[in-house]
């Protein structure tokens, strides 16, 4: 039997936990219809704001940075919201939720900090039918500059209140999507749940530049002969995204808080990592926009193909696994000593290894003359793994555990007893009286 | 046996289809497939050395005419040699992903990308290394432009001396026809030698209007590229028969659009790559049926498998273990080859069996090339050979005589190809200027 996708998050339920972000391929019932039609599991439904709608720019609204065979690894926008009326999009979400009862479908709002638009609009929201409601407080471009998007979820008070206005109105959950341009998201996220949040969702896209026009002299996306900055997203900002969900789900106060996961997410795998750390569900918006809607087909079959072999029956046997094992760097082992090692058998003599070491690290890699192929010396190899990240050939370079002996490039015998960085000689801590340092402790 | 003229129409309809290029769509793509390897393979199996992983990066990041000026700094013979070298045996041999991961990044055919963005009217600029030196080049062969570029590069004045009414050398006139489109070789002749310290001189030969000794005595080296002018003979009966030609040659009649006579059923004798540049053209010339026959088995062939594949391709016939012994005729003109099937055995090839008779009407030859007759006549009289009967140099290219330098294909140090005349001719320069910046002239 194939492992169970079936999704739940905050109450709403889904027949997998793929949900499209609120973006353009959740802006009409033209989309979301061939979203479910592909498979998608939910939508969150492009942000409504109240009339008159926004205008959007008519000039290219997306930059992109290409990498090699010019696949998108970055991708960044100045769209605003909806900007159709919202009585029109409310018509729509009716209509496609009472033809897909099953699929979960949210509703994102952007409304200004005015009691009576709330009181309003979220009545009117609930009675299409719709599962709940994310605010969107996240969007770094034209619309903070009205106050709203970011500039609300920047100001961990503003959150705060905008969730408690939200909640106030509406029997449905809210989910309070948070924006990375933020020092700490763990701020944000503590704001959503004393306002009463349901949920957070994250990350919205991150303020960017994503490149220059050197003919024209203005960034990208240009319009005009101007550029602005805009929302970046795509592959790129996975890692940075990936981190603030896990922030928050180790985070003792926090990490009760349902996460729906959002920022780079284009595989199975990128999917199974955001829920490894902490997501009970998954946003897709980028991977969509850039290939079709049919990339559920691959995360779905993907994602069950890794159950199996893994031995998972249902999304909680792996959702959270991560979360114990990320840790403050002062908690790494400082005994776990590794080597890089190549096979000599798999390295085609590129020398990247090499010159990257050589220049830029330890030296601790050479060219056997005879060979023509690449060796580590153990004395100097640090473990930093740099070699494994350049080195063309899958599994060609593997760092490899010392678990005994003594490290010939410390010259310090392996202790098989862990050791961090608090336990440390070196560490100043340890030397002076502690609580000197850290002020009264807490 | 008829005759016909390679004009444009038949250039463009039956010989550009055989030219290889990267799709500009594609090109991006293949740059991006080079790993960028230090210390690259690929590089050392360049004889001209040239930073294939530096021009490739340089056409990946959108600077094909920068990948270009660095192409060119390592080889000024860059643009041929994109056309005409044999990469399957030597870069792209060598390429770390010959054997994985899709194969060898398409070096060559990147080259090519490359050179076509250089704006070949462009003057290189000169140092003044070498100024007050005057050197006579012999021969505009890839040797003799190479050297003579190099040296006005550094200063040095330089007269060139061509036989031909033309520069360019086996460049111009022995390569195939469908590898050098759209007058490259020339375009690439008139950049290397137009520069104010070389002073091109055509139409004057060694031997006759021009003497080493008087060379010697007027200038302060002297570089012999003078290229093999004599064709190799079978040594077989019917040799003189009309139909019976030597390949070069008739590629370089053909070349200039001269009139050529195209057999029926047209046999080539040889395994190199003028043996599979001849077979291909003639196909493509119109001859009903091409074979080639070597005396050896085809690995043993000079043609890469790949140029060996591109015959085939054509419908050109291989065969291997045949020897012609002997060219037979009717009124003077070619109507039959007999031919030896051999074998080896224990290293040694031996005849096995009957030989057997083909109906031919057209023979070339194309066992390579040799010094001219002319060579040991006493103007060369005092200058060393080996033991091909090439000029003798050393590892810098000197000839026994003091300042006299050779290079290309008429010194036996290396295979006969386009980018060995241009490495030798970097280092003849490059002991030339040590040699020439220390002494005075002799007077």
């Amino acid at each position: 039997m194939k492992p169970d996708l079936r999704s739940e998050f905050v109450g709403i339920t889904s027949p997998n936990p793929f949900w499209l972000a609120s973006a353009p391929p959740t802006d009409r019932a033209e989309n979301v219809e061939r979203a479910f039609q592909a498979g998608w599991g939910g939508v969150v439904w492009k942000t409504l704001g109240i009339d008159p709608p926004v205008v959007n720019v008519n000039g290219p609204r997306y930059g992109f940075w290409q990498g090699d065979n010019r696949r998108v690894q970055g991708f960044n926008n100045i769209e605003l919201i909806s900007d159709r009326p919202i009585a029109l999009n409310l018509a729509e979400i009716k209509a496609m939720k009472s033809r897909w009862p099953d699929r979960a479908m949210v509703v994102s709002v952007m409304f200004p900090l005015d009691e009576a638009v709330w009181s309003e609009w979220l009545p009117r929201i609930e009675a299409t039918g719709a599962d709940g409601i994310e605010l969107n407080l996240g969007c770094p471009h034209g619309m903070s500059e009205r106050g709203m998007g970011s500039a609300m979820g920047q100001a961990p008070e503003l959150v705060e209140m905008v969730t408690r206005l939200a909640k106030a109105h509406t029997h449905l959950p809210v989910i309070v999507k948070l924006t990375p341009n933020v020092t700490d998201i763990t701020w944000s996220a503590a704001a959503a749940l004393a306002g009463g949040a349901d949920a957070v969702s994250l990350i919205n896209t991150i303020n960017s530049i994503i490149g220059v026009d050197l003919e024209l002299m203005a960034p990208m996306p240009t319009v005009d002969g101007m550029g602005t900055h805009g929302g970046y997203c795509g592959p790129a900002v996975k890692p940075i995204a990936l981190n603030m969900v896990a922030e928050i789900a180790r985070h003792p106060s926090l990490g009760k808080m349902s996460i729906s996961g959002i920022g780079g997410v284009g595989t199975w795998r990128d999917a199974a990592e955001f829920m490894a750390l902490g997501a009970t569900n998954i946003q897709v918006c980028t991977a969509a926009m850039l290939y079709g809607f049919r990339i559920i087909d691959d995360l779905t079959e993907g994602l069950q193909d890794w159950m199996t072999e893994q031995g998972y029956t249902c999304l909680a046997d792996f959702a959270g696994r991560a979360v114990p094992h990320v840790t403050d760097w002062n908690q790494l082992n400082l005994n776990y000593v590794t080597k890089a090692q190549i096979d000599g058998a798999k390295c085609i003599g590129c020398g990247r290894c090499h010159i990257a070491c050589e220049d830029t690290s330890h030296q601790a890699i050479e060219r056997v003359v005879e060979t023509g192929r690449y060796v580590v010396r153990a004395q100097d190899c640090v473990g930093c793994n740099l070699c494994v990240a350049v080195c063309p050939v899958v599994d060609c370079i593997r760092m490899e555990r010392m678990e005994l002996g003594i490290d010939p490039r410390t010259g310090v015998p392996i202790s098989p007893q862990p050791s961090n960085w608090t336990e440390h000689p070196n560490n100043p801590l340890l030397q002076k009286d502690a609580s000197s340092i850290l002020g009264q402790g807490d | 046996m008829s005759t016909v003229t390679l004009d444009t129409a038949r250039l463009e309809a039956r010989f550009r289809p055989l030219e290889e290029s990267l799709p500009e769509s594609a090109v991006l793509t293949e740059a991006d497939r080079c790993y960028y390897c230090y210390d690259a393979p690929c590089v050392v199996a360049c004889p001209t050395s040239i930073d294939i992983p530096g021009f490739i990066r340089a056409i990946a990041v959108g600077q094909p005419r920068r990948a270009a000026e660095r192409i060119l700094q390592a080889n000024p013979l860059g643009a041929s040699c994109s056309r005409v070298c044999p990469v399957e045996t030597l870069c792209e041999q060598h390429c770390v992903r010959a054997e994985h991961d899709g194969g060898a990044v398409r070096i060559g055919l990147l080259q090519r990308q490359a050179m076509a963005h250089f704006s070949f009217t462009q003057q290189s600029e000169s140092l003044a290394i070498m100024s007050g030196k005057r050197v006579a080049v012999v021969g505009a062969g890839p040797a003799g432009m190479t050297v003579a570029h190099l040296l006005a590069e550094v200063g040095c004045g330089v007269d060139v001396f061509e036989a031909k009414p033309f520069a360019g050398g086996l460049n111009e006139s022995g390569i195939a026809a469908y590898k050098m489109l759209d007058n490259a070789a020339q375009q690439e002749a008139n950049f290397l030698l137009t520069h104010a310290l070389i002073r091109l001189h055509c139409g004057v030969a060694l031997g006759q209007s021009l003497h080493l000794q008087q060379l010697r005595r007027d200038y302060d080296g002297v570089f012999l590229g003078v290229g093999l002018q004599g064709q190799q003979r079978l040594g077989i009966a019917g040799e003189n028969l009309a139909g019976v030609f030597s390949a070069v040659p008739y590629i370089a009649q053909m070349r200039r659009g001269e009139p050529v006579s195209v057999g029926q059923t047209v046999l080539v004798i040889g395994g190199g790559m003028t043996a599979m540049d001849i077979a291909i053209q003639a196909r493509l010339l119109g001859a009903r049926e091409v074979h080639v026959c070597y005396r050896r088995g085809v690995e043993a062939m000079g043609a890469s498998a790949r140029e060996q594949q591109m015959a085939r391709d054509q419908g050109v016939y291989i065969h291997d273990y045949l020897r012609p012994i002997a060219i037979e005729g009717k009124a003077g003109i070619c109507q039959s080859v007999l031919l030896q099937p051999t074998a080896l055995s224990e290293g040694r090839l031996i005849d096995v069996g009957e030989p057997l008779r083909w109906m031919i009407d057209q023979v070339f030859t194309a066992i390579g090339q040799c010094m001219a007759d002319s060579v040991g006549e006493e103007d060369m009289a005092d200058l060393h050979f080996d033991q091909w009967g090439k000029i003798a140099v050393d590892a810098q290219f000197r000839t026994n005589l003091k300042g006299i330098w050779a290079g290309g294909d008429c010194t036996g140090r290396s295979d006969d190809l386009t980018v060995h005349a241009v490495a030798d001719a970097k280092a003849a320069v490059l002991s030339m200027m040590v040699e020439l910046r220390t002494e005075e002239k002799e007077s």
